[in-house]
């Protein structure tokens, strides 16, 4: 391609869009459903229950540790998929790109939107552009949505837990948003922290396998642990009580939260899940998902019980209690 | 992480409970005075473990909740003038002022931005030379000497287009002004342990000596704050009546005199107005007059008259006198999504937390 | 209105330390508390040191803790 910024052109449907496509996409993510460039790709349906998911990615910056905007656009609806215990297959593509974006920050994201549908085994199979103004678009806007096969027999659902139930959480919360934050605001710091974002479809695998009677399992992103599992306790109508000495959390992680007064419990993570199963599934569960990569400081961090229902209590460090709400508005650091 | 961790450790503080709990022999209500021993006490969930007859009253030491509508107003009037960039800590970008607050502002588009310490207000003036910037300074003695020695550089360096809008406070006569209230019912108080860091012992003598009540400097760990109750408990149990330090490995009787002088440079004390209080005398800062070309109080611009809810009882709720419970807005109209006062905006405003607790 | 933690000084330049808490390392000013050696850990509020910990009194209360627990 001659040109290093995107123009309004290529966003047009003439020649120039044309280039983008055959010059900067069809090479990296070329598979037979969207070799054809139809204006629709066309699956050929599996018996059973098909699940499908959308989500958009805005995040700014960009560019951040663990991760970019591209490997967040394939792992969060890969994740989508995953929870309610489909098999991801299939993902469109959508972006929004803003004129005057460098072409060779495009080719970077497309590298990793492969990179991460290879680690993920799903496939582009349809797309769209779109070029916008300077300014109307922050920089990139990416749109996926997502098929996946229903696991035959499954029935994963929020509304499905019990009292009694065990909570697991696949390992350590807060260093997706953290690092969003402070690469944003400029945080300099020397530390460890990164994005956890990753697919969890195989760990899910290996999960369901061995534990068929999983009642749910959500990824805990926005609003955080603590909100997803209001969410839980609300379409379950059941009481939650989680064990804040099980909750992992990173020390360096724990470090920014101190200084800036932020609650980890509150903050997004793009590569956790929740797991909500029956109490005799729950050591084998456990050792299933330490086992993998993926999982490798899950805990069993509570509950599910038949008092209060609707809300979620925290057992605290030095064994008292406070409810958990949902988080209100955004988290803002403070000084008080 | 050390000097939190082991302040933290469960079974010590089983044992300091039982302790509390063979110690305090009669009824007694405590002051804890400072927001971020609420937000402590709320986290670890201190007061559902303390004894029946202990009980805790929220002070107003929360600096987000006393802050005057006027002064939010006048924010968020500088916010809507032309080239102009307001910072503030995060802590104030929802409280609501008499019809707006500066969060709702920015999502106007205007320029407001959260800064985490004052240093940072320098770099962003350096950094946009073409606009005014404003920094809304709030807190007490904790952040006071960071906010002037802010304001020292800025005049050190010349830098021509930073100003501050101040709001700060003072601790020790605030808390003169409520002890002189008939209706306040304290037994003793939990000092706030940074804004004593750096006032030391001193400034609270009256407590003991005008007022004959106990009051132990505490730390924000549960081990300190229950340490520190325990001492208050003793202190009244024998009928004596000290400012004492729990909080020892960061307060000395003599404080930070450093971080007190930078304040002294910069600011005389003043008259301040505090939500719910009124005006009390001493309790806030005017700049000194070779620093008052910095002050942003004073540019001739239009803010509308202040005005509350007239049924938000903050103020009462601030001096201990009301319970949320008791005001008609909480929960049916005011909440953490749609505050109506300050109090339920900060995280450590009671009202914010007597809706997350019960 | 207090938000303040102890770090670690790590290095010193000027009056600007690199303090670490648990593993993140911050410049933090020393403006209001420049008596500081490497090795020290200090109080942080908003960016800035405002006092130094002093160990001898951590152990010290962490002692009477112990006793305060124990005590019944």
């Amino acid at each position: 391609m001659r040109e290093d910024k995107i123009l309004l052109a290529h966003g047009s449907g003439g020649k120039l869009s044309h280039d983008l496509i055959e010059q900067l996409f069809l090479p990296k993510l070329s598979n037979p459903f969207l070799q054809p460039l139809d204006d629709s790709a066309r699956i050929t349906n599996q018996n059973g229950p098909i699940a499908f998911t959308t989500d958009s990615y805005v995040v700014s910056p960009l560019f951040f540790p663990g991760g970019d905007i591209g490997k967040l656009a394939v792992c969060g609806t890969v994740n989508d998929l995953s929870m309610i215990g489909a098999i991801p297959a299939f993902l469109s593509l959508s972006l929004i790109i803003e004129e005057g974006f460098p072409i060779s920050d495009i080719q970077r994201i497309v590298s990793s939107i492969l990179e991460s549908a290879e680690e993920a085994k799903v496939q582009i199979v349809t797309g769209d552009t779109k070029v916008v103004e300077h300014g109307a678009a922050d920089g990139l806007f990416i749109n996926t949505s997502g098929i996946g096969w229903v696991r035959s027999g499954t029935h994963l659902s929020g509304m499905n837990a019990k009292p009694g139930d065990r909570i697991l959480l696949s390992g350590f919360i807060g260093d997706h948003e953290l690092t969003i934050l402070s690469r944003r605001e400029g945080f300099k710091f020397q530390g460890d922290l990164k994005s956890d974002c990753a697919p969890l479809n195989d760990l899910v695998e290996r999960m369901l396998h061995v534990s068929p009677n999983i009642r749910c399992m959500r990824d805990p992103t926005r609003g955080g642990l603590a909100t997803t599992l209001n969410e839980i306790a609300s379409k379950s109508n059941v009481g939650i009580m989680v064990e804040e000495e099980k909750i992992p959390v990173r020390e360096s992680a724990r470090g920014i939260c101190e200084l800036l007064g932020l609650d980890p419990l509150y903050l997004a993570n793009e590569g956790k899940l929740i797991a909500i199963c029956p109490p005799e599934e729950a050591d084998r569960l456990l050792e299933v998902m330490r086992n993998h990569p993926l999982g490798t400081d899950s805990a069993i961090i509570g509950r599910v019980t038949e008092e209060h229902p609707k809300k979620v209590a925290l057992h605290t460090l030095i064994g008292g209690h406070r409810i958990l709400d949902m988080l209100t508005g955004s988290q803002y650091p403070r000084i008080c | 992480m050390k000097f939190i961790d082991e302040f933290r450790d469960k079974e010590l503080a089983k044992g300091i409970l039982k302790n509390i709990e063979k110690t305090s022999k009669r009824p007694v209500q405590l002051m804890e005075v400072c927001g971020t021993h609420t937000v402590s006490i709320f986290r670890y969930g201190i007061r559902g473990l303390l004894p029946e007859q202990v009980k805790l009253l929220s002070g107003p030491g929360c600096p987000v909740c006393v802050t005057p509508n006027q002064d939010i107003d006048l924010a968020i009037a500088l916010s809507r003038q032309k080239d102009m960039i307001i910072v503030t800590f995060g802590d104030m970008m929802r409280v609501p002022g008499s019809t707006s607050s500066l969060q709702k502002e920015k999502a106007e588009g205007r320029d407001i931005r959260i800064i985490y310490s004052s240093l940072e207000a320098l770099t962003i003036a350096r950094e946009h030379p073409d606009k005014r910037v404003v920094f809304f300074a709030i807190g007490f003695e904790t952040t006071s000497p960071t906010i002037a020695v802010a304001i020292l550089r800025t005049k050190e360096e010349e830098i021509k287009n930073l100003f501050f809008l101040n709001s700060q406070k003072r601790i020790p006569p605030a808390l003169y002004a409520l002890l002189q209230s008939k209706k306040l019912n304290v037994d003793g108080f939990i000092l706030p342990g940074h804004v004593s860091a750096i006032l030391g012992t001193r400034p609270y003598q009256f407590i003991a000596k005008e007022f004959d009540k106990p009051a132990v400097i505490t730390g924000f760990e549960p081990l300190d704050i229950l340490q520190g109750i325990w001492m208050l408990i003793k202190q009244i149990e024998e009928n004596r009546a000290v400012i004492d330090i729990q909080y020892g490995r960061i307060v000395h009787e003599n404080g930070n005199p450093l971080a007190m002088q930078k304040i002294e440079e910069v600011f005389v004390h003043d008259h301040a107005q505090w939500r719910g209080l009124g005006s009390i005398p001493d309790s806030g800062y005017r700049f000194r007059e070779s620093f008052k070309t910095l002050d942003a109080g004073h540019f001739d611009i239009e803010v509308e008259p202040p005005r509350e809810h007239p049924e938000c009882l903050c103020g009462e709720v601030l001096q201990g006198i009301k319970t949320p419970l008791e005001c008609r807005l909480f929960r049916v109209v005011c909440h953490p999504e749609n505050p109506i006062g300050p109090c339920m905006v900060s995280i450590e405003g009671t009202c914010h937390t007597y809706f997350k607790f019960y | 209105m207090c938000l303040g933690i102890p770090g670690r000084v790590v290095e010193i330049e000027k009056n600007v330390a690199k303090v670490d808490v648990g593993g993140i390392v911050r410049d933090i000013s020393l403006d209001l508390c420049p008596d500081v050696s490497v090795g020290e850990y200090v109080l942080i509020h908003t960016g800035f040191a405002i006092h130094k910990v002093d160990e001898a009194e951590a152990h010290e209360t962490l002692k009477l803790l112990r006793e305060l627990a124990e005590a019944t």
